[in-house]
């Protein structure tokens, strides 16, 4: 399978008080189109630095982000970012207006056309109801919903997802985790999805990188047979084996 | 309204009521001279006269004239100012300087260097207003524009905004409650520093705004009138603070649920 995007020998460095912090290292993957890509590391790995780059957010010192061939140089909308803040939603638009703000903007599209859209995608994340509701009246959750709406409808050519759901609470960070995986059955759009937690990493990577910290460094690029399950014995002896690496 | 604003208004309604029959009973009982103290009933009645012939109205009317034009250019002053200090150190430094530096200055103590350099007229009452809104707006303004969540900025970004469509589209209205309540204060410097500043006309014999209004009368011993233009600067501070400040409070910052906590 020819890759979506290849990230080739990236080292992230900048410059602090006690000099020149090095926060990734020598990291080379690449993501097939249509695959669900998981970054996992201990916190301070570079993990989330390394998705920025990705995103165009930051330049990397060394090495290349391409995405189909072209490197990436900037922010754009054909790579959409979720992050894990809840305020990432414009605070002065309503639910429909956050969806149909970037399409007018970003995708040039017509207000009909974005409407449609847009109410499209908040059907498929379940708040059709919360349309014309401000960001404010919403449960960190919907919030997170609506931030999947948004970047979904900008129909990028990946998704790129920084610990979405490490600031919600344990039982609807699992429900986001099963819709997340019900929409990539319906989309099969690229997600490159960066977590600390073992659990998300195998419900939902079909290949997991492992950093090591402090620099980040590949350790393992681990192929996942149990993308999709939980607690099963296969999702159990991955979850053990990604354990034994990063124990290392 | 809830029921609970409702009870408030009440009785604050009541508390003025109060107020009045008081200040009725002190005048008539107490003896005192209408020339100094005119009784509430002949201040009303005086008030209600001039609104009739359109004195107070038509006076009122130029102060808030002169008042909007000095916030217009005020405003636009400030965010060139704060375009400057958003996007170069120099600037942020000068910003920080000067606002410090003229914030602690009255603007009324500028009346005597306006009155010698643009002379008696409305210029010269634009200068104090711009002086007495600019500093304040431009510090709010920058405010709002360096808190940005660092979020909103990267979602911009990534919905590949740039130029002007970035601040378009993220910054004002990120920035907008910090805008907004520079402007409120903006306002109640420059209501309070026109009426002053009328006075200092009044001083000189020439004519302009309730402050002239309210100073020439008191030549005249017409002691009711100067009562009425009291009233008159309290009415209009209170319509503007209490129903179109929070109007539009409630149509955008209460809105969208964000406030800068003042």
């Amino acid at each position: 399978m020819p890759s979506l995007l290849s990230v080739r020998d990236v080292t992230i460095s900048y410059p602090t008080e006690n000099g020149l912090f090095t926060a990734v290292e020598g990291v080379s993957f690449s993501i097939a189109e249509g695959e669900k890509f998981v970054l996992l590391g201990p916190s301070g790995c570079g993990k989330s630095t390394l998705l920025k780059s990705v995103a165009g957010f930051i330049a990397p010192s060394r090495g290349t982000v391409e995405l189909e061939g072209r490197t990436v140089s900037r922010p754009g909308p054909d790579r959409v970012v979720v992050f894990q803040e809840f305020d990432q939603l414009l605070p002065w638009r309503t639910v429909m207006g956050n969806l149909v703000y970037p399409l007018r903007v970003a995708r040039r599209m017509a207000e009909p056309a974005a409407r449609a859209a847009a109410t499209r995608y908040l059907e498929m994340v379940g708040l059709t109801k919360f349309a014309a509701s401000y960001p404010h009246q919403l449960s960190g959750g919907m919030k997170q919903r609506v931030a999947i709406a948004r970047a979904l409808a900008l129909d990028p050519r990946m998704l790129l997802m920084d610990e979405p759901f490490a600031s919600l609470d344990a039982l609807t960070r699992r429900k986001m985790q099963e819709e997340l995986l019900a929409i990539w059955e319906a989309t099969r759009k690229t997600i490159l999805f960066v977590t600390h937690s073992i659990e998300e990493a195998v419900v939902l990577g079909d290949r997991v990188l492992i950093l090591s910290a402090g620099p980040g460094r590949v350790r393992r690029i681990l192929d996942n047979p149990a993308a999709g399950q939980r607690e099963t014995e296969a999702a159990l002896k991955v979850q053990r084996e990604v354990q034994e690496i990063l124990g290392r | 309204m809830t029921a609970p604003e409702l009870h408030a208004g009440l009785r604050k309604t009541a508390i003025v009521a109060i107020l009045l029959v008081l200040w009725e009973a002190a005048t008539r009982l107490g003896g005192v001279s209408p020339l100094l103290f005119p009784s509430a009933s002949a201040v009303l009645a005086a008030f209600g006269r001039s609104l009739a012939t359109g004195e107070i109205p038509g006076y009122a009317g130029q102060s808030l004239q002169v008042l909007l034009v000095g916030m217009a250019i005020g405003g636009l002053l400030a965010l060139v100012l704060t375009a400057l200090a958003v996007t170069t150190r120099v600037g942020a430094e000068f910003l920080e300087t000067v606002t410090a530096m003229f914030n602690p200055l009255p603007a009324i103590a500028l009346m005597p260097l306006a009155l010698l350099w643009f002379g008696l007229g409305v210029k010269s009452l634009i200068f104090v207003i711009v002086h007495s809104v600019l500093w304040p707006m431009s510090l709010n303004t920058y405010t709002g524009f360096v808190t940005v969540p660092r979020t909103l900025v990267s979602v911009g970004q990534n919905f590949g905004l740039t130029g002007w469509r970035f601040v378009v589209g993220i910054l004002l209205p990120a920035a907008f409650p910090y805008i907004l309540s520079g402007v409120k204060i903006g306002w109640a410097f420059a209501w309070r520093t026109i009426i002053a500043a009328e006075m200092v006309f009044g001083v000189s014999g020439s004519q302009g705004g309730i402050g002239w209004f309210i100073y020439q009368n008191r030549f005249e011993m017409n002691t009711d009138l100067v009562f009425a233009g009291l009233l008159t600067v309290i009415l209009i501070g209170l319509l503007v603070e209490n129903l179109f400040f929070r109007w539009l409070e409630r149509k955008t910052v209460v809105r969208w649920g964000i406030s800068t906590g003042r």
